[in-house]
């Protein structure tokens, strides 16, 4: 069991800093996602845990020891590559065995360990074949087959499932799901398909531009995104965000977004004649009648799933919103509709983008 | 590729040396690229072909006037009383009979002439009159006099074993200069890059006079050391196998690195076999280097015993007297060994990277 730490890591090539300063506690057996945009640092810190890339400062802990000076072969940890890095001139077997045989392991015990994952994985078919006679499921597969024979103290993912097709992913990620049930090994795994790190991970790191937006359990992440970035970036389709100013009135609040009004209580930390971002996911935004409605919006696109509706409304001084109604919907483009935002599941954000309320009680 | 795509239609030999673009219709750029390719092979192959066919050709054959393709060459009778043998000739004599003499010497228009069965009578015939007999010979003596005679199977063992060993060398330590400035990143990698490329603007005859004072100071003249490592380096090696790793993805060797795998293992079971094509090219590259190597060897080997066949070729080239049929038929001895190797190599040439198994 493994348990890794990073303490104010700091990562720069050159004058140019791209991760900056990031504690992070990876506890043993956890499966950590790592997710964020292109260019968020994600892969990087992966690399740094992974020993590939050296950091500037700060501390990298593996098991309570400092690894900052161990190199990447002796840190005992395993990687997945987005590209797999399947050696091409070997086959499977040896791809999976090369490994084991760096560590002098005697013959018999590595055949062992090959069949034994080929076994768990179903490649137990293309041993004897080269990687370039493989699908890519089959590769991933190879790639994941060659980290786990090696039992190693984590594993890293990079972006493992990226390449492979739509379908393929989904199957993929199940089965890596349950492959961490069965090894119950400590896993941190690169992505930036926001789906994958809701399902697979049992904690999550939001990464946006070198720094840690928030980390914690997935729904955690989508019932209190701490700010616009997470609320963002975490859920599908994504929350609608709205900029308003908020202003005192009675014992509440106007939120002014152009034309419209949003009346809220009054929430702690919300001041008057401040630039607020009021947040509602498509699902929290009710279809009301004109009476008790927030705004009134004209359907600029339906889309019918047949077991849910997604409507993306037009409403006057406000981005377009999306509207997500579970059934089917008789609402036509053009038509308008009355809508009204779900209190308790409005997010109410700063100036600053940080969270001033996860839901604001009425 | 373009074998694989004949269908069934071209497969004979005439149909594969006639095709035609599509349509089968003779366009101006059919017989263009057929005169151009007729050109380009007379131009390749035409000396080789020649130099071959020479080399079977008798000392008298060879110095024939006007040349001729095949190895026909005028016979030649020793006669008693003269050292060297006589061309022979059939004489149509003044009263219209035709006898065969040998001609001792030329005179002007005139030919001194003996007939070989009665050394002892001269006879003087104009030239006109006399007519070379000569017969197809293959002077297969050519090559087997050299080999017998002149040790030329010590040369022939100590250029294979020259090229065989620093071949090796060279690919070991040239592939081991091109992993470090190819996988490692380092300050001045670049610098160190284009002071090896630079080496090559100096031309071997200006470093002959130091190169040859160390070689001295070693120890190894008249030694096959003294030919193999001084050139054993070579910064087109690095630079042509240097460039090919730098096409191997990273993440390979990233992935070596985390399956713990040492330096040593990185270079030996992935690089390496990774750049097989450019080793091949290099190793065909030395071979031919070495095997034609003429100039260093010639300063450095004294000793007939250590001699190459390139400097034992030039044994036969005396200051007053060239043996030219023994030149020749070496030379085709010492071009085997190198179309051989490029004949079985060169599938590698063409190869490009092995499915790097990356998408």
């Amino acid at each position: 069991m493994t348990e890794i730490l990073l303490k104010n890591v700091i990562k720069a090539y050159g004058t140019v800093e791209v991760i900056h300063g990031i504690d992070l506690a990876v506890n043993s057996g956890e499966f950590v996602v790592f997710v964020g945009p292109s260019g968020c640092g994600k892969s990087t810190l992966l690399r740094i845990i992974a020993g590939l890339e050296k950091i500037t400062s700060g501390e990298v802990v593996i098991n309570g020891e400092v690894v900052n000076h161990i190199p990447a072969s002796e840190r005992g940890l395993a990687m997945v590559f987005q590209s797999y890095a399947l050696y091409p001139h070997m086959t499977v077997y040896k791809n999976m065995a090369f490994g084991l045989e760096n560590s002098k392991m005697p013959k018999d015990e590595i055949d062992r360990r090959v069949n034994e994952a080929a076994r768990l994985l179903q490649i137990e078919p293309y041993l004897a074949r080269r990687p370039k006679a493989l699908s890519g499921g089959q590769r991933q597969r190879v790639a994941i087959g060659r980290a786990i024979v090696r039992d190693p103290k984590a594993f890293l993912f990079d972006e493992p499932l990226s390449n492979l097709d739509a379908e393929l992913r989904v199957t993929m990620r199940k089965e890596l799901a349950a492959l961490h049930a069965k090894l119950g090994g400590t896993m941190i795994y690169v992505t930036h398909d926001q789906v994958e790190a809701m399902t697979l991970a049992d904690k999550i790191v939001v990464l946006s531009g070198g720094n840690v937006a928030q980390a914690g359990r997935p729904l955690d992440l989508y019932n209190r995104p701490q700010n616009t970035f997470v609320a963002g970036f975490i859920g599908s389709p994504r929350m609608n965000l709205m900029e308003a100013k908020a202003v005192a009135n009675g014992s509440g609040y106007h939120l002014n977004a152009g034309p419209q009004t949003v009346e809220v209580p009054s929430v702690p930390g919300l001041s008057d004649q401040s630039n607020v971002t009021f947040g509602a996911r498509p699902e929290h935004i009710e279809i009301v009648d004109e009476a008790s409605a927030d705004v009134n919006a004209t359907v600029e696109l339906s889309e019918q799933l047949g077991g849910e509706t997604y409507l993306y409304c037009n409403v006057d001084g406000l981005p377009q919103l999306t509207v997500h109604q579970l059934g089917q919907l008789p609402v036509e483009r053009g038509e308008t509709i009355h809508l009204r935002f779900d209190r308790a599941q409005m997010h109410l954000f700063g100036a600053d983008g940080n969270v001033i309320a996860n839901g604001i009680s009425e | 590729m373009a074998l694989a795509q004949t269908t069934a239609s071209d497969r004979s030999v005439t149909a594969f040396l006639t095709r035609k673009r599509e349509g089968g219709q003779w366009h101006w750029t059919d017989v263009f690229t057929y005169i151009y390719l007729f050109l380009g092979v007379l131009l390749m192959f035409g000396p080789v072909v020649w130099l071959v066919l020479s080399s079977f050709k008798t000392p008298a054959g060879l110095l024939e006037f006007p040349p001729t393709l095949l190895p026909l060459g005028q016979i030649e009778v020793q006669v008693e009383g003269y050292d060297d043998p006589l061309p022979l000739f059939n004489v149509t004599m003044e009263d219209g009979s035709v006898r065969e003499l040998a001609q001792i010497r030329r005179i002007g228009i005139m030919s001194q002439m003996v007939d070989p069965a009665d050394p002892g009578e001269r006879i003087s015939v104009p030239i006109a009159a006399r007519e070379p007999i000569r017969e197809m010979r293959v002077a297969v003596e050519n090559y087997v006099d050299p080999l017998e005679r002149f040790n030329f199977l010590r040369y022939l063992q100590n250029s294979v074993v020259v090229t065989l060993v620093s071949t090796l060398i060279t690919l070991l330590i040239n592939s081991m200069a091109a992993y470090g400035l190819a996988i490692y990143e380092f300050k001045g990698r670049n610098a160190i890059m284009l002071f090896v490329i630079g080496t090559l603007m100096i031309p071997v005859t200006i470093i002959l006079v130091p190169a040859y004072l160390v070689v001295t100071q070693l120890g190894m003249v008249n030694t096959l050391w003294a030919v193999i490592l001084p050139g054993a380096a070579t910064p087109t090696g690095v630079f042509l196998l240097r460039q090919y790793m730098l096409t191997i993805p990273k993440d390979l060797i990233e992935a070596a690195r985390m399956d713990k795998a040492s330096e040593w293992a990185i270079y030996w079971r992935i690089v390496l076999p990774l750049s097989l094509p450019a080793i091949a090219v290099l190793a065909i590259f030395s071979v031919m280097w070495r095997w034609n190597d003429f100039l260093w060897p010639l300063v450095v080997l004294t000793r007939n015993e250590v001699y190459t066949l390139q400097i034992g070729l030039n044994a036969f080239q005396g200051e007053l007297d060239v043996q030219w049929h023994y030149v020749l038929a070496m030379t085709v001895v010492t071009l085997i060994p190198v179309t051989l190797v490029f004949a079985f190599l060169q599938r590698f040439i063409t190869t490009g990277i092995a499915s790097s198994g990356m998408k």
